[in-house]
């Protein structure tokens, strides 16, 4: 692999001056950056080693009852975490569902929100990519392109954000903050990822050297802890990546749905969530009839961008899967094989 | 360079009396577990260089150019070799000298055969330099349209399939057998590329002495390797010094010696010091041989009383552009069933990947899934049971030949894993069964079978003037256990204890033990030591009993029997002497004797030899969201002696799982118009993990096979997969009444044909 500078910061405000440079790239575990290296998918000049910068390796509460976990905190250590367990189920269980468990003691958080497509045409360098080299063209258009998007895509990419863990977050209304230059600032993590439209390579809203510190959780989301999953169909039951996935969370009173999330996962360029079908859902009795018109509603927008039309109709069901199963009530414990459709199903 | 293995001398795995059949854990298994066992890529020779290899990312044209100036300013890069640039060979790389000699790219021209194909190596000081090294020659091509999958051109009959069976094969009338069918199944079935990923890649370990050569690098044959290399650089094969005493894993893909293993030799000449050639995973997929796509086409016919009238079995594969193996698909039809006419036939596309070879049962694996299918089929299209349908048309004697089995034990097989799992109590017709939960359930079945092959290889024996016992062969360990059962049929042979034996294996110093593969290695080897032993004995007996002094003196035709390190009398073991004594009294420092293993041509045209076997499998399937999940498997195996139960039991589970992943995961993806594999990696390239493995039962039936070698070993490294693929495939059909004839089954599929 090419030389390139490796330094070590001793603060934020150092990291982010040394990542302000062109060809800095920031590496916290580097589960995904370094076979990127390797595959001679991305060449930064120099990496800014965040690892040990002190204080973002905390999960704390905050007084507004918000829940703040550090860019630097484990996968596996947040998803094995008593309290987040117990208030964020589902984003618990997708953690659980991604990777394998080598890869979730080293990812860290702010790593797994901003790890790249698993599109084989963007890791293939000798392949069209408009990720990779703007204005190159879309060899995954044409190409194998069975397990693509199919909301949100554009005719300048089509790869899917691969992510578990965003999932039932954007469902719940995380927010990422974020320090760069000019100080800090806050986005919901709905507005972090972009679609392609024409700049696929323009993948997040993160200027040059803006460096995520952390990740919060409202106090809202701790609401929909007794009715929440997430579901995901995949190639083999673990280190795999979603085909399709959903996160469902619900409030439920008096029998009826008060307040609904729904997110889907392996659809598009972001974690996609669908507010109409929430809106359908608020109000209704928890039933089927209006799972299915909450999850056309979900993919109304969807079409095909390949060879991957089963994709609406395997999210449409993962849907009402998600629904009916967090409408059931989140499991005691996370399942023995979190997040796969065997881990539970209703009674025949 | 002499090899020490510190083989495990815990008493907790040794046996006492007879070896044979002990369930002994491995040998190097501590070894293994805590690090110490040394493999290729562990060596590091003083003065080392690393070697990289550049791969095209076309799959046909030209190398146009390379940069080979910026690769060599690179600080660490010590020197590029290009097909400007190489040593000299003796021989053509492209040169077909025997059925075993395949063609291979050591940078003879800028011609590009395939994607992943060496394009020049880049040797440094370090790995990282030699990567970016190989990154800054920036090659750039003449690119022609790559011909990619099936369909990609003329189709054409292969000369032969395998290595050197006929490509079509008729048995009685097919026309007549056809025509008589009251019931035809005609049904297509495909199956994908699949690439060898062995845990540990191809690596090698290259030091240059003057004309002689020491390598580290993972072999299952080291004498064809030591050949191979002999002819290219012009050096006689006694100069050659292979170690490899573990193999992380083989499955067919080190059997021959690959290009890039020579490419590490070669570089190490050019530099003049001793270089370390590991391929990344990515460039396992071209160059060291793969299992190709097939379209299988199977009629079956059968009468009203569902007994077979004919077999046709027509198998379309693909090989490469520029040399030919064919994997013999077609083949699997000419044992298992007893149809009055069987046809199977070949055709063969060439298209622009690296030479399909041996994987894991080839020619098996693809063949079984695709006719345990149709057997499938065929059984329900009579109404019967698939297991009584079996039993029906159960080849008493081979169909094709007409030879008596040397031994068969399927009706047991059949029985036994039938009964262990429950198999009475399943439904006929499909998507009748349903858990607790609401997941559709199905189960499945296949028959097992895989030919007893043995080569040729030869062992030396030692008894030492201490009564200790020395063997000696050059055997090849990929992880199967030869280090624990060829040493446990040593110390039978030699009548010790296994404490009492050092088992030397691993290294071309030794006799040459022929190839690991066709799962016939144990049996070939046994054969060898065991005639080894054989000859020691006979030697020190004589020495006894032509002497007054022993207590054997005169054993005469009665003989002597060999046992914990003593010779006694056959007609009375209370009269015995120790090896120790025999020697000192006969003023010997030690006896020897060699051995040697091979088929019994006169037995082999008398018996046909397999090895059989039975898979039963349970799926859940979701039904709306159509995954599928294997929830148990049992599989009954027929393989004569069993030399070692435990590491034969993790052979047929690890048969099993390949069998699951060739129904369930398995495939390599190659972008049709490119002809690159999208998903050469681990990530991608999905094999099960843990959590897709079902609990497994494996049964051995005891077989008694007095024909197909002295020890009645048939071998257990390939059988495991057939059959258990479609098992696995057929549950899923029965679950869901869902016919998926193209493997994997994939998602979509079963998401669409379940509908809503």
């Amino acid at each position: 692999m090419m030389n390139f500078d490796y330094v070590r910061p001793a603060s934020v405000a150092d990291a982010i001056a040394a990542a302000s440079e062109k060809g800095a790239a920031y590496l916290a575990s580097g589960t995904n950056l370094l076979d990127l290296m390797k595959g001679g998918v991305s060449r930064p000049s120099r990496l800014v080693d965040v690892t040990r910068l002190p204080g973002l390796d905390r999960i704390e509460r905050l007084a507004d009852g918000s829940l703040r976990i550090g860019a630097l905190v484990r996968n596996a250590d947040l998803a094995h975490d008593a309290e987040f367990v117990r208030n964020y189920p589902a984003v618990a269980e997708a953690l659980l569902s991604g990777a394998s468990a080598q890869l979730r003691n080293a990812a860290t958080v702010g790593g797994n929100l901003l790890q790249r497509t698993r599109c084989a045409y963007f890791y293939d360098i000798g392949s069209a990519c408009n990720k990779r080299w703007p204005g190159a063209g879309c060899d995954a258009l044409d190409g194998e392109n069975r397990l693509h998007a199919v909301l949100g895509w554009s005719e300048g990419c089509i790869a899917t954000h691969p992510s578990d863990f965003c999932v039932p977050l954007v469902a719940l209304d995380a927010v990422v903050e974020i320090e760069g230059k000019d100080g800090r600032r806050e986005l919901p993590l709905e507005a972090l990822h972009r679609l392609p439209g024409d700049a696929p390579a323009h993948e997040t809203e993160l200027e040059r050297g803006e460096l995520i510190v952390a990740l919060r959780l409202p106090a809202a989301a701790q609401n929909f802890a007794a009715h929440a999953r997430y579901i995901k169909v995949r190639e083999r039951t673990s280190y795999a990546f979603a085909v399709v996935s959903a996160a469902a969370a619900l409030r439920i009173e008096d029998g009826a749905i008060r307040e609904a999330r729904l997110a889907l996962g392996g659809v598009a360029a972001k974690p996609w969530r669908s507010r109409e079908a929430e809106q359908l859902l608020a109000g209704a009795a928890p039933d089927a009839a209006r799972y299915r018109e909450a999850a056309r509603a979900a993919l109304a927008g969807a079409k095909p961008s390949g060879d991957n039309a089963f994709k609406i109709e395997l999210a449409q069901r993962i849907v009402v899967r998600a629904l009916s199963l967090a409408a059931q009530g989140t499991p005691a414990r996370v399942a023995a094989l979190p997040a796969s459709p065997f881990s539970s199903l209703p009674g025949a | 360079m002499t090899l020490e293995i510190n083989l495990t001398r815990d008493p907790a795995h040794l046996r006492h009396g007879s070896n044979m059949g002990q369930p002994l854990t491995r040998t190097d298994g501590i070894l293994k577990v805590t690090g110490k066992a040394r493999y290729a890529a562990d060596n590091h020779p003083a003065g080392m260089l690393y070697a990289v290899i550049a791969t095209s990312c076309i799959a046909r044209g030209r190398v146009k150019s390379l940069d080979v100036a910026a690769a060599k300013r690179h600080p660490g890069v010590v020197d590029v070799m290009t097909p400007a640039h190489k040593p000299e060979l003796a021989e053509d790389p492209d040169a077909k000298g025997n059925p075993f000699a395949f063609r291979m790219e050591l940078l003879q021209s800028d011609e590009v055969r395939y994607a992943n194909q060496a394009i020049a190596v880049v040797i440094a000081e370090t790995l990282e330099a030699a990567t970016e090294g190989a990154v800054l020659l920036s090659p750039h091509y003449q690119v022609e349209i790559a011909r990619v999958g099936l369909d990609a051109g003329e189709v054409y009959a292969p000369p032969v399939v395998g290595i050197g069976n006929p490509a079509e094969v008729v048995h009685g009338d097919i026309d007549a057998g056809l025509a008589a069918a009251t019931k035809l199944t005609d049904a297509t079935y495909e199956t994908p590329a699949q690439y060898h990923n062995a845990m540990e890649p191809h690596a090698i370990v290259a030091v240059w002495d003057g004309d002689r050569l020491f390598i580290d690098t993972p072999s299952q044959g080291m004498a064809f390797a030591q050949m191979r290399v002999a002819g290219l650089f012009g050096i006689p094969p006694g100069n050659i010094h292979i170690n490899s005493p573990f193999l992380g894993g083989g499955f067919g893909s080190k059997g021959l010696i690959s290009g890039p293993q020579v490419l590490g030799i070669m570089a190490a000449k050019l530099v003049g010091r001793p270089v370390k050639l590991v391929l990344r995973r990515s460039q396992m997929y071209g160059p060291v041989g793969h299992r190709p796509p097939t379209r299988q086409r199977l009629r079956i016919g059968t009468d009203d009383a569902g007994m077979l009238t004919a077999i046709d079995h027509h198998a379309r594969i693909t090989t490469s552009s520029f040399d030919d193996f064919y994997e013999p698909a077609a083949d699997a039809s000419h044992t298992l069933y007893a149809a009055p006419a069987i046809h199977t036939a070949h055709e063969a596309v060439r298209v622009d990947t690296g030479t399909p070879l041996f994987m894991r049962a080839p020619g098996e694996a693809t063949g079984s899934i695709a006719l345990e299918s149709a057997i499938d089929e065929a059984a329900f299209a009579c109404g019967i049971d698939p297991l009584e349908f079996r039993l029906k048309n159960y080849a008493e004697v081979e169909p094709t030949t007409g030879k008596p089995f040397s031994s068969k034990a399927l009706r047991q097989c059949y029985a036994k894993a039938a009964e262990r799992f429950g198999w009475a109590r399943r439904p006929l017709a499909p998507k009748q069964m349903r858990d607790e939960n609401g997941y559709l359930v199905g189960w499945g079945m296949g028959t097992a079978t895989f030919p007893a092959i043995m080569f040729q290889g030869n062992a030396r024996a030692v008894i030492r003037a201490d009564g200790r016992g020395v063997m000696e062969t050059g055997a090849h360990d990929m992880g199967q256990g030869a280090w624990t059962a060829l040493a446990q049929i040593s110390a039978d042979s030699l009548g010790l204890d296994l404490d009492q034996l050092t088992f030397r294996s691993g290294s071309s110093d030794l006799p040459d033990a022929g190839i690991a593969g066709g799962s016939g290695h144990t049996a070939t080897v046994g054969a060898a030591i065991h005639n080894a032993g054989a000859a020691v004995i006979a030697k020190l007996a004589e020495l006894a009993t032509a002497d007054e002094r022993s207590p054997l003196f005169g054993a005469g035709n009665a003989g002597v029997i060999a046992r914990g390190g003593r010779l006694h009398r056959r007609d009375d073991e209370a009269r015995s002497e120790s090896y120790a004594d025999i020697l000192a009294r006969a003023g010997l420092a030690e006896v020897d004797g060699m051995g040697s293993g091979a088929a019994d041509p006169a037995a082999q045209s008398q018996y046909a030899m397999h090895a059989h076997g039975a898979v039963f499998a349970e799926v859940k399937v979701d039904p709306d969201l159509g995954q599928i999940r294997a929830t148990r498997m049992v599989g009954a195996f027929a393989a004569g002696r069993i030399i070692n139960p435990l590491l034969v039991q993790s052979q047929l589970y690890g048969g099993m799982i390949w069998g699951l992943s060739f129904a369930l995961h398995e495939e390599a993806v190659m972008d049709h118009r490119s002809g690159r594999i999208l998903n050469a990696n681990l990530a991608e390239y999905h094999v099960p993990v843990n959590a897709d493995v079902p609990p497994m039962d494996v049964i051995t039936v005891d077989e008694h096979d007095p024909h197909v070698n002295p020890l009645g070993i048939k071998g257990v490294g390939e059988i495991g997969i057939t059959g258990s693929a479609g098992a696995v495939a057929n549950a899923v059909w029965h679950a869901t009444g869902i016919r998926i004839r193209r493997f994997p089954i994939r998602i979509e599929e079963m998401v669409m044909g379940l509908g809503d």
